[in-house]
């Protein structure tokens, strides 16, 4: 023990402590840099033919030319030899260089009069005879990302997020007029419905993860992304709860619930907007007037969500519920603007998981609320509730799957 | 064509599977490389027709790239008239010992311009040489195999078992499986006369022989047949992703090699086609030309055209002679007519005579001097 503390003494010597850290650094810099300039001593040649890993991020359909975004997922360079699509090869320029380096992306311009309605399969050769195929099941002209259309991507948030988010919060009279007994069913009820939302933003999560590139972590990007969420929001709650202990006021408890409420919703929503705002860029989404009430009817019910801690306490203020509302709803055409003009797979997956995260911290957070007065999280009304706030959310959702 | 079934299971679960799983649109929206589950648009389809007005002729390779011939080891306007008649010496019995020796060789080719495929060759080259004999001589083919994989050669043609390239036929004193570094010689009659092909009958048989182990193999009539420009056309296609279908589709290999350099043929001259199919993965391939027609000989077995056709099917190792003349100058194309592997590289031109004499007046005033009197079979 005495002779393990001399030595630390003289292993800390006069040095200061920042070189202490950067020692180690330095070593493994210059280890790197030794086993780099020898080749990977004892590593021997590799073996095996080049692996190449190709991954679809976006198709643009112009008239007479598909676009297709190439991004290279494995280690070695990738080169795209040849293009065909409905089995015939076509011609085609690429904007990034035919040869894509790892991680690199290269956008192919393809000519080819591709007939709308119809289904395109597309297939790219590369200089070693592989394949990277891409499909459109519907082709359809793209639209351009002009001022229109970001207009129109806004427009579409505001209906599927905002809207319905607001006019599900005015439940809150009724629900003020309903006596003490329904505080916990209520809370519960939400609780239910954020279940579901984090349940749909996970699959939705790991289906575009399916998408992205390996390298950038793919599905692990989707539980990465729920526990930032989980810790952000965990932290955020602390430092405000100590604060909250100096300057207490009623109903400020419930107003902060709904507020945490509203920003687990608004992160689904802003992964929700992605995946419209991308699908409609993509071609691949009929903005039909039946879907668009089937959202927003779907999106009440995350109003409802909100309001439920308010039943009790000082009223809110116009201007605070209109912020609620607009905290929930309008990441959604956020999220519609990011899916359209600037979609990648990866940040959906990680957008998906923050939603998760951010849900599951809510749901933690407001779960204490509809414990009866034995303490009891789960009894008979409760249970109700829950199982019918995921079934107001099933139901709704099979509106906007037709 | 590759074959992906996954795909199509996946695409139908994600339509049928989206009433289920999605609450929200993400769930229909999103999908692989854009997909979507909306059907909407079907609706709307062929409202506007070709969305486009790029100029699309027919399909091709893109533009400012073709193949390294020159790396590859032959060229397939080349092998269209390379004929490789082999030695020959004079037996004491006065019949005609005619000699080849064939060497396999492991060798990366370009099937399409920048596309790298790792064949399996007969001296070199995808199709083998062209070997060609006449009736009742006797044929000796020295095969040498420097290649890294057991191959043989089996000849279609009349021939004793030992002598047909079959591993585990008679002991294997045919020679059997010759092993990397070993050879054989095969020996037998050239009999009967017409088109045929020879080939590797090493298992597994389709792999080897989409590898590019193959060869047209002519046997001409003891009288010789009538003098013309002759040109051998192996139609072939390579699985370049070894999925079990092909990518590349060609006629002597190079895909859309005869689009860009196209035949050179005169007008008003015989012409005469060795049309051999050997693709693998698809069960049937064809031939056919614009603007003319040909006499049909299938396996060039008679004397006497069967047909007189402008298109052919052949199924795998059918084969058949064609003769014809082009009456008019211009460029004819020629292609398979399962029009998916024309458009994957199996088409090409003939550019008849002076393409620039081409006028409406000449062909015109041409019509009378066509070969057969305007249609009718010779």
């Amino acid at each position: 023990m005495e002779a393990g503390a001399r030595a630390e003494r003289q292993l800390g010597g006069g040095l200061p402590s920042w070189a202490l850290a950067l020692i180690p650094l330095a070593l493994i810099a210059a280890a790197v840099a030794l086993f780099a300039l020898l080749g990977g001593p004892g590593l021997g040649e590799r073996t095996g033919p080049p692996l190449e890993d190709l991954s679809v991020e976006r198709t643009v359909l112009r008239p007479g030319v598909i676009e297709l975004t190439l991004r290279n997922d494995g280690p070695d360079p990738v080169e795209v030899a040849q293009v065909a699509v409905n089995d015939a090869y076509a011609p085609f320029a690429a904007e990034g260089g035919r040869e894509i380096g790892h991680l690199g992306s290269t956008t192919l311009r393809i000519d080819y009069p591709w007939v709308e309605g119809e289904a395109l399969e597309i297939f790219a050769l590369t200089s070693a005879g592989g394949t990277v195929e891409a499909s459109v099941p519907v082709a359809a002209e793209t639209p351009e990302d002009d001022l229109g259309f970001f207009g129109l991507m806004a427009l579409l948030g505001i209906y599927v997020g905002v809207i319905p988010v607001s006019l599900g919060m005015l439940w809150l009279p009724f629900l003020r007029r309903l006596g003490p007994a329904w505080m916990g069913s209520l809370i519960a009820f939400t609780v239910g419905l954020l279940a579901f939302l984090a349940i749909d933003a996970g699959l939705e999560g790991l289906e575009m993860a399916g998408e992205a590139p390996a390298a950038f972590g793919g599905t692990s990007l989707v539980f990465l992304g729920g526990l930032v969420a989980y810790l952000a929001l965990a932290g955020v709650d602390s430092y405000l709860t100590q604060r909250s202990q100096r300057q207490e006021s009623a109903g400020a408890g419930a107003f902060y619930l709904a507020l945490l409420i509203a920003v687990g919703i608004g992160l689904h929503n802003l992964g929700e907007g992605l995946a419209i705002g991308s699908a409609y860029a993509g071609g691949a989404l009929a903005l039909g007037a039946f879907l668009v009430v089937g959202f927003a009817i779907h999106n009440t019910t995350e109003g409802l969500a909100i309001v439920a801690p308010l039943r009790e306490g000082a009223r809110p203020g116009f201007g605070r519920l209109l912020g609620l509302g607009l905290l929930a709803g309008a990441p959604a055409v956020i999220g519609a603007w990011i899916g359209a003009a600037a979609f990648d797979p990866s940040l959906g997956a990680f957008l998906f998981g923050l939603g998760v995260g951010a849900i599951a911290r809510v749901i933690v957070q407001i779960s204490p609320a509809m414990r009866d007065a034995d303490g009891r999280l789960l009894y008979p009304s409760s249970v109700i509730g829950m199982l019918a706030g995921i079934a107001a959310l099933y139901l709704t959702g099979l509106l906007v799957t037709v | 064509m590759p074959q992906n079934p996954d795909q199509g299971i996946s695409r139908r679960r994600l339509l049928g599977g989206a009433a289920l799983a999605a609450p929200a649109v993400a769930g229909l929206a999103l999908t692989r490389g854009g997909d979507s589950a909306v059907a909407e648009t079907a609706g709307r389809a062929h409202r506007n027709g070709h969305a486009g007005h790029a100029e699309f002729p027919h399909a091709t390779f893109a533009a400012g790239r073709s193949v390294d011939h020159a790396a590859n080891g032959f060229h397939p306007t080349e092998v269209l008239r390379d004929f490789d008649y082999g030695r020959t010496r004079r037996l004491g019995s006065g019949r005609v010992l005619r000699d080849w020796e064939i060497v396999a060789h492991d060798r990366e080719i370009e099937v399409a311009p920048g596309v790298s495929y790792e064949a399996w060759t007969y001296n070199g080259r995808v199709p083998g040489p062209t070997l060609r004999a006449r009736e009742g001589e006797l044929l000796r083919i020295r095969f040498v195999n420097a290649s890294e994989h057991p191959h043989t050669m089996h000849f279609h043609g009349i021939h004793s078992a030992l002598m047909d390239g079959m591993p585990g036929i008679g002991g294997n004193r045919g020679g059997g499986q010759i092993e990397p570094g070993e050879s054989f010689t095969y020996e037998f009659d050239a009999t009967p006369f017409g088109l045929h092909l020879y080939h590797c009958h090493v298992a597994p048989l389709a792999a080897h022989i989409a590898r590019g182990l193959y060869g047209a193999f002519i046997i001409d009539p003891k009288q010789g047949r009538p003098e013309a420009d002759e040109l051998v056309m192996v139609m072939n296609g390579f699985d370049t992703n070894f999925d079990l279908a092909n990518e590349v589709y060609a006629v002597n290999t190079v895909g859309f090699h005869y689009v860009e350099e196209p035949i050179e043929v005169a007008r008003a001259e015989p012409v005469r086609i060795y049309l051999v199919n050997v693709l693998e993965y698809d069960p049937v391939n064809s031939f056919h030309i614009h603007g003319n027609f040909f006499h049909y000989f299938p396996t060039g077995t008679s004397l006497a055209p069967s047909e007189f056709t402008d298109t052919v099917i052949q199924g795998q190792a059918q084969r058949g002679i064609l003769e014809l003349e082009f009456p008019y100058d211009g460029d004819y194309m020629f292609h398979a007519h399962v029009s998916e592997f024309a458009e994957l590289g199996w088409s090409g031109f003939f550019r008849v005579g002076d393409p620039s004499r081409l006028t409406a007046a000449a062909a015109a005033s041409m019509y009378c001097d066509l070969p057969w009197g305007g249609g009718r079979p010779a």
